[in-house]
């Protein structure tokens, strides 16, 4: 049986907008993936926490309050003090392109703006669970 | 048998070196070993043999009970207590995977969220992955990394449908069935054996009013077995109320596990059933794992369709060909 | 169609139409798609007739400022006054949205809109550890009653209007605004405004609860008592169907849920002993404006018309003005495209003119970059100009209801009305509202509404310009606005000030005495009154309800 593909999806931060969240939760349980779901209201460390205990392949943010820009690398630089900087983090929400090149030098490996079809994320989620 | 996989992120440390970290607390090890074991990867063998030996001092606690009878809400609760006790606590969710998509959305940590950074505190989510029953095949082979990892409780929650209360039945050490009051008239009818297999009763949502006849009936059904009578605990878990008896209650039944020799009997009950599903697995594995097997296999499979030939003595006949290679030239 | 002879031979014309003139264009030339569907994915027919209309058609559409209100709540309607050009604003700290407010309304705007950062919609000051990273970037930061001076500094408040958007804590938000007026010699009577104080739609939908149902129904009713008595143009609730929608509803479960909330704000207020026509006339409500003009518009029509029936007949309010439902409508953000931005300005003007045509009390249009961020101010300007060519040039203001009689819109708003009752029956099933809360009924209706939308748009059955056809890959040229730093500071600084500079004794005594209240059965808003005079932060009474509230946690489902 082929691996199966572990993805936690994460709000960050206060912001309650989980539509989103739940829509590519759904989608990659469809593609075949096992998602964990966080829930609201997750800190860094909650998140990073989640991510170790349950091994994940690959972590999704979901920002939609303009607070992306503290919230996301401050995951990433967690992940690579609790040496699980081999976690692939992607983020998403209400994220201006002028921030993208910001984030990515942070260590967010992909941005998905608003209108992203679902394909394109699973498609990625798919790649970072190979070892990509 | 050679991998059919590509490698992957996870197999590249050595087993021993993670079993090593394991032992000396290393949260993300016992992640990755549970991963490995969950993959079936092939060092899942090695790295089980080398847990073995350190496991056997936490205490296994199952919950089964229907869904949305309030399980995660419950344990969310039981994890806070035991950790005002200094007790470390471990959990292995399961949830269904899809049959369709081979997918899951594993939803249970996130009724843990306030446990979950606590470093005493250690939560695992599994799916099914296609096994019967409300367990993950994997499942108590997770609890034993997190045994071996020095948690002292380790709770598991099932999916609370299919026959998920008999297989923890016979492998946790206690057994909490939680139900919840039924509202309106209807006469609530519970299923078919369960009052042979809890160790432990909850009646959960007590909040919701209507739980006395439940409780009553409960209470006049259940007998005592080897020397225990299951008790009945109300509780309320979102409000947190009878959280503290419930966990005084688990308490009790540890210890007279303990005392009554109980324990003993049921952890070789348990060793046999795990030898025999184990001979059985690998069994399996082989059968499938012989390259020239399809032909054999798919002729049998035609034949019985055909009537020229019954199932069991299609099997038989599988079974005479492999082990027959299995036999020196 | 009252008469049946008329009817038959309606339907008589109409099948000569389909077996003749349909047939023959269908088969040269068949309809671009098998089903055509509105924007909440219910079918719309090839066509509508009288035969659409229900036998009591006349009743039920009625005369505008009558009973059922269907045409509208006024006789006049915008001959007689044009609607309320509202539009939401916030972001950094309070000096910062003053200023926008300020241009705003030198740019035409006739009510102030208020809209809140992460921390303070959910209780936190700025300088909390959750408030981290959040400090005014989806609106300003209010965390003291000196913000709230500052917010409105230059502004007379006594004779603007100002809708709060706020819901978990908005009696402290509420009690800060009226303490404000205090200090500058404005009667309470003489202010007019409206909190958003919906929670019920926060389990729901928008998810900015702090407290449990219960507590925090209680906290709502509280605010209708004092309002009530003290603040009586006030409306102390705007009972909210915009989120809902924005969450993935449909329109028929926005309208529905919307109005099962509403219902559920009257019983409790009965509960408390209020007579229903001494709260009803304050409850206000607001909808979203999405891209299907008719549906849009039908599901107003169709709230109004259940709204009016409900209270007089299941409430028994006797006042006609305790029937009347008053809505503040916003089109649709969730529409808005990231990509070719500058397209959101037709969106938003379709938008806003189902918004007009639906008979809207008050209007917010969104402003093209907000698939990015907070608005700039000259986007901000256009969305104020698109309201502003729909009230002087377009023409439909100038007569009541225009579309009323339609044959399309008259059976959808038929249609609507149905759907929502459907839905009143399976909330009752399950208990009512809260237990439906409880038991995730409204969450999962929506996300498997949001599935199916976002399923449509994956498979291009449902087209969306710029995102999945008419794409064109192009650089945005949107200007991002910033949160700057020294705001920040600045509030941190005064944050820090204000702690030192109050009297400490008084100060205690205050939360203490809000505290022993929230245990205890008083009407909670003067006593978060006297905290906030004795300069208590928002965080720090919100710390008093959390303790003595507890605070909820959402069942989960996806």
């Amino acid at each position: 049986m082929p691996r199966k593909i572990r993805v936690l999806i994460a709000k960050p931060g206060l912001d309650g907008h989980d539509r989103g969240a739940k829509v590519v939760a759904r989608a990659l349980r469809d593609a075949g993936m096992e998602v964990i779901y966080t829930g609201l209201r997750q800190s860094p460390e909650d998140i990073v926490e989640a991510a170790i205990q349950e091994d994940v392949d690959a972590i999704g943010l979901s920002c939609l309050s303009g607070a992306h820009m503290t919230l996301f690398p401050d995951v990433v630089k967690l992940l690579r003090k609790r040496r699980a900087g081999d976690i692939v983090v992607a983020g998403g929400g209400i994220i201006p392109e002028e921030d993208v090149p910001r984030l990515k030098r942070a260590g967010i490996k992909e941005v998905f703006g608003p209108g992203t079809p679902l394909r394109d994320i699973v498609a990625f989620f798919e790649k970072a669970g190979k070892g990509a | 048998m050679p991998s059919r996989k590509a490698p992957s992120r996870r197999s590249r440390d050595s087993v021993r070196q993670l079993v090593d970290d394991l032992l000396a607390g290393d949260k993300r090890a016992a992640a990755k070993l549970i991963s490995l074991i969950e993959d079936d990867e092939p060092e899942a063998m090695e790295a089980l043999a080398r847990i073995h030996p350190h496991t056997g001092r936490a205490h296994i606690v199952g919950f089964t009970g229907p869904p949305g009878v309030g399980k995660s809400s419950l344990i969310n609760r039981l994890v806070r207590t035991y950790r005002t006790q200094g007790k470390k606590v471990g959990v292995v969710a399961v949830d269904p995977t899809s049959p369709y998509t081979g997918g899951a959305v594993l939803g249970d940590r996130i009724r843990m969220a306030d446990t979950g950074v606590d470093a005493g505190v250690f939560i695992r989510s599994m799916a099914t992955r296609g096994h019967a029953g409300g367990l993950a095949l994997a499942t108590f082979d997770a609890v034993r990394v997190l045994d071996a990892l020095g948690m002292d409780v380790v709770f598991v929650e099932t999916v609370g449908a299919g026959q998920s209360e008999v297989e923890i039945a016979t492998r946790a050490h206690t057994t909490v069935v939680v139900e919840m009051p039924m509202t309106g008239d209807a006469v609530q009818t519970m299923k078919a054996g369960i009052l042979e297999i809890g160790d432990v009763y909850v009646v959960n949502k007590v909040d919701l009013g209507n739980e006395d006849v439940l409780i009553a009936n409960l209470k006049f059904q259940l007998e005592p077995r080897d020397g225990w009578t299951p008790p009945v605990v109300r509780t309320a878990a979102t409000e947190g109320r009878g959280i503290d008896d419930l966990a005084e209650v688990l308490e009790t039944h540890r210890a007279f596990l303990d005392s009554s020799g109980v324990l003993q009997r049921r952890e070789v009950a348990r060793a046999r059933l795990e030898i025999l599903e184990n001979v059985q697995r690998q069994l399996s594995q082989q059968v499938r794992g012989l390259s020239r097997l399809g032909t054999t296999f798919e002729r049998l499979a035609r034949e019985v369709v055909e009537r020229r030939i019954d199932p069991h003595t299609a099997a038989q006949r599988l079974f005479a060909r492999t082990t027959s290679r299995r036999r020196p030239a | 169609m009252a008469d049946s002879e008329e009817r038959k031979k309606l339907e008589r014309e109409l099948r000569r139409w389909e077996t003749t003139s349909l047939k023959d264009a269908l088969e040269a030339h068949p309809e671009r798609r098998k089903e055509f569907l509105t924007t909440s994915s219910r079918p719309v027919r090839r066509l509508y007739t009288p035969l659409d209309f229900s036998a009591d058609f006349v009743e039920r559409l009625g005369k505008p400022g009558e009973f059922p209100f269907t045409r509208g709540i006024h006789p006049t309607m915008y001959r007689g006054r044009l609607w309320t050009m509202r539009l939401f604003a916030g972001y950094g700290s309070a000096e910062d949205t003053n200023a926008r407010f300020k241009y705003l309304i030198s740019h035409g705007e006739t009510g102030l809109s208020v809209a809140f950062d992460m921390p303070t919609l959910y209780g936190y000051d700025t300088d909390e550890p959750e408030a981290k990273g959040e400090f005014g970037t989806c609106g300003v930061a209010v965390s003291s009653l000196e913000d709230m001076e500052t917010l409105f500094g230059g502004i007379d408040v006594g004779s603007v209007s100002t809708s709060m958007t706020i819901n978990g804590p908005a009696s402290v938000l509420w009690a800060m605004y009226l303490a404000m007026a205090e200090s500058r010699r404005v009667a309470w009577p003489k202010l007019r405004g409206t909190i958003q104080n919906d929670i019920l739609k926060e389990y729901q939908a928008q998810k900015e609860w702090i407290f449990p149902p219960e507590p925090s129904m209680r906290l709502v009713v509280d605010t209708f008592e004092f309002g009530s008595k003290h603040v009586p143009q006030w409306n102390t609730i705007s009972i909210s169907g915009y989120h809902i929608r924005e969450a993935g509803a449909t329109a028929a479960q926005e309208l529905a849920f919307t109005l099962a909330n509403g219902l559920e704000y009257v019983r409790w207020g009965i509960d408390r002993g209020l007579r229903v026509d001494d709260f009803a006339q304050r409850l206000s409500f607001f909808f979203n404006a999405h891209n299907d003009l008719f549906e849009e518009l039908a599901k107003y029509r169709a709230a109004r018309r259940i709204w009016a029936r409900e209270l007089r007949d299941t409430f028994g309010a006797k006042n006609p003005r305790s029937w009347l439902l008053r809505f503040h409508t916003q089109t649709a953000g969730v529409s808005l495209t990231a990509q070719q931005p500058e397209v959101n300005i037709v969106r938003t003007t379709i938008q806003a003119l189902a918004a007009v045509l639906g008979g809207t009390q008050s209007l917010h249009t969104n402003a093209y970059d907000e698939a990015y961020q907070v608005p700039n101010e000259k986007a901000a300007r256009i969305a104020l100009r698109t309201q502003q060519i729909l009230a002087h040039e377009s023409g439909v203001a100038n007569t009541v209801d225009p579309l009323g009689g339609s044959y399309y819109l008259e059976a959808l708003t038929d249609e609507l009305e149905e759907d929502a009752y459907r839905y009143f029956d399976r909330i009752q099933d399950l208990g009512g509202v809260i237990p439906a809360i409880r038991k995730g009924f409204f969450q999962q209706e929506i996300a498997n509404s949001a599935y199916r939308y976002q399923r449509e748009i994956e498979d291009k059955e449902r087209i969306i310009v710029g995102v999945n056809d008419f794409v064109v890959d192009e650089q945005s040229e949107v200007e991002p606005l910033r949160v700057s730093d020294a705001s920040l500071r600045a509030q941190l600084e005064r944050l820090g000030r204000i702690r030192r500079a109050r009297d400490r004794a008084k100060w205690q005594r205050a939360l203490d005495r809000l505290r022993k209240g929230c245990e205890g059965d008083d009407n909670t808003m003067p006593l978060i009154l006297d905290a906030v005079r004795a300069c208590a932060t928002l965080g720090e009474i919100c710390d008093v309800m959390r303790e003595a509230f507890g605070v909820w946690e959402e069942p989960l489902l996806y």
